[in-house]
């Protein structure tokens, strides 16, 4: 395997991963204040349908992704308003974010275009353009460095480095703010935080919809950086691998980050050689994609060190019994 | 699929069965949608055709494997005649109701039964001719030696397509490397075009300028990334040179909407208890030629396809079909 190979099998990682580390962060924060949400791939999907027809509709894809955040925003408040505020369970809200996401983005994409649940093609300015990072190509020479600096790290639509960036934000804000103190407080042990007058319905709102914008980010990545389209259900299970790799991760946002390259480098090296053949036996592509789930799997069973969920997630806050 | 679908489909299938007309045809679209850009939006397109001379139809898309039956028995319950499906996966339930509705004709695309009761017709394409030819086209086109093929579901009619494919490229050019990659192995391969884009991403990586998609929506990914990438790809089933004009070298017809139009037109006469095998020669399968994709084809191109659809015709060349052996002469998967 030379270099160009292995830049070519990162580059798809970095692709790959990226839907996935949004929505991982978007996992982390709702989860970090006692929501669980299962419902990421639904608000992907929601902000990748959004996304996509405004961008197909003004012609922006500014447009659209504002549009994107703003519907992944939309399924956030209910989720919110279901969970935290009506105290119902999360687990059934979050399903049926995905199933409401699944029926409706069909359903609004038939209306609207007539193709069948789609969206049409985007051209030009309705889509995410890779940038050319400065320097990219004066110093695509450079033996070794140079062709890892312009085909690994520039060459990205800018989601992606919105992305990257995103994961020292969350650290910074989660570890080193007073709102994030507040906020993992309230995902360990709400009562304290409301004793200390602070508002848990409050916080976890603020979580939730946090957790809202970065789905938009992924969905809207998705449809107009990733893709020039929507099409029916074209999350495909990415918000699931992304729960996957926030327990993976154990709740922590560097580790996040290397679980959904991980899981990328899973995807893209299931992509590009489909049956590995390891001499004695050939590894089947159907065993490289189930591999995040095995990984979880064995994480939660506990073999590599421990995963232990924020304390009172899932629970919905009661103030008085 | 979700519940919301379920509710909303149950609910159509109560409506059709409401106000239906008496001998009416009837189509089911697979699950990969009505306007897949492709296998089932031929279908619908051969309906309207039908629609449009006159006739009139109902169709349901599925939304879940559970509503196949139960579709069926709508249509025949309400008095639909023939009963229209597309897809393989609908043929062993569509052989177990077809006995319930003795008096109802049902036709399946694609699919097959050991034993076919006598009042359903299968009808069947032969993939492999058609994509031998543009196999050949893309060998013809490629510049770099090497050409793609990427698949949706794995599954025997996939292989076929790909192996009649690679037939072809080996026909034009013995030396040519063909890589042929599949989408997964679950239904959800056929919807899904950012791992299509992926895929088609890898094969450029390793040197393919012509790549052929035979994967129902996740191709949509396929003919973008292609042309973004500024090479050339291969559409399947419906004619999509005009996706990206001037980017898609040629189709793979499968024509299914002759088959569907033809059925809907036979109506209550339609010939049942068999299978029906449509090749070059009924041109049931070819290429696609048209202003998209016209400066793309050469004379010589265009000469040597039709030379050898010919000779597939009046049988000088045989293609040899993926399902003889369950493997194929020219690739290996």
């Amino acid at each position: 395997m030379d270099l160009l190979t292995i830049l070519q099998v990162l580059d798809s990682t970095v692709r790959l991963a990226t839907p996935l580390l949004l929505a991982c962060l978007a996992g982390l924060f709702s989860e970090r204040a006692g929501i669980i949400d299962i419902g990421l791939e639904g608000k992907m999907l929601g902000s990748a349908f959004f996304a996509a027809a405004i961008a197909s509709l003004s012609g922006s894809v500014w447009l659209g992704l504002l549009a994107g955040i703003g519907a992944s925003l939309v399924l956030s408040a209910i989720h919110g308003l279901a969970s935290i505020t009506y105290r119902g369970n999360q687990l059934i809200s979050g399903l049926a974010i995905t199933m409401l996401a699944q029926g409706m983005t069909v359903l609004i994409a038939q209306d609207w275009f007539k193709q069948g649940g789609r969206t049409p093609s985007l051209e030009g300015g309705a889509r995410f353009e890779p940038i050319t990072l400065p320097f990219a190509e004066a110093l695509q020479g450079v033996p070794v460095l140079g062709p890892i600096y312009h085909d690994l790290i520039s060459g990205h639509t800018i989601l992606v480095y919105v992305a990257f960036i995103m994961v020292p934000v969350t650290w910074w804000v989660l570890f080193r703010t007073r709102f994030g103190l507040r906020l993992r407080a309230v995902g360990e042990n709400p009562a304290a935080v409301d004793t200390a007058g602070v508002s848990v319905v409050g916080l976890r709102f603020a979580a939730v919809m946090i957790c809202g914008v970065l789905c938009g980010l992924a969905g809207a990545y998705l449809a107009t950086g990733l893709q020039a389209g929507f099409v029916k259900e074209m999350t495909a299970g990415r918000g699931y691998i992304a729960l996957a790799a926030l327990i993976f991760a154990k709740w922590r946002p560097w580790y996040a980050l290397y679980a959904c390259l991980l899981f990328g480098l899973l995807q893209a090296v299931a992509l590009r050689y489909q049956n590995i053949d390891l001499g004695a036996f050939v590894l089947p592509v159907q065993f490289m994609d189930a591999l995040p789930y095995i990984l979880t799997v064995v994480i939660l069973a506990g073999f590599v060190g421990k995963a232990i969920p924020p304390r009172a997630g899932g629970e919905p806050y009661v103030k008085e019994r | 699929m979700s519940f919301m679908h379920k509710i909303l489909a149950t609910s159509a299938a109560l409506a059709l069965s409401a106000g239906a007309a008496l001998a009416e045809p009837a189509l089911i679209y697979d699950l990969g949608g009505k306007f897949d850009k492709s296998f089932n939006e031929a279908a619908f397109n051969g309906a309207e055709k039908f629609a449009a001379e006159g006739g009139s139809y109902r169709d349901i898309e599925l939304q879940s494997e559970a509503q196949r039956e139960q579709a069926l028995r709508r249509f025949a319950e309400a008095g639909f005649n023939p009963v229209i499906t597309t897809g393989f996966s609908i043929a062993s339930i569509l052989g177990e109701v077809a006995k319930d509705y003795p008096d109802t004709k049902f036709v399946n695309i694609d699919g097959w039964l050991p034993e076919v009761p006598p009042n359903v017709q299968l009808i069947g394409f032969q993939e492999h001719q058609g994509s031998y030819l543009v196999g050949m086209m893309a060998a013809m086109a490629s510049e770099s030696n090497t050409i793609g093929f990427i698949g949706g579901m794995d599954i025997p009619l996939i292989r076929h397509f790909a192996c009649g494919y690679a037939q072809g490229a080996k026909a034009v050019n013995p030396d040519i490397e063909i890589i042929a990659n599949m989408t997964g192995t679950t239904p959800a391969a056929w919807n899904d075009p950012v791992k299509g884009s992926e895929l088609t991403k890898a094969q450029i990586s390793q040197g393919a300028d012509v790549i052929y998609a035979a994967a129902g929506g996740t191709g949509v990914g396929v003919l973008q990334t292609a042309a973004d990438e500024g090479i050339l790809s291969i559409g399947v089933d419906s004619n999509q040179n005009h996706l990206h004009p001037g980017k898609v070298l040629t189709s793979m017809l499968k024509r299914v909407d002759v088959a569907v139009y033809n059925s809907m037109k036979a109506g209550t006469d339609l010939e049942t208890g068999g299978f029906t095998t449509l090749g070059l020669a009924e041109n049931g399968v070819g290429y696609a030629l048209d202003d998209n994709n016209a400066p793309l084809v050469s004379d010589e191109m265009k000469a040597a396809v039709d030379t050898a659809r010919e000779q597939i015709i009046n049988g000088e060349l045989n293609v040899v079909a993926y399902y003889e052996n369950d493997s194929c002469p020219a690739l290996n998967f």
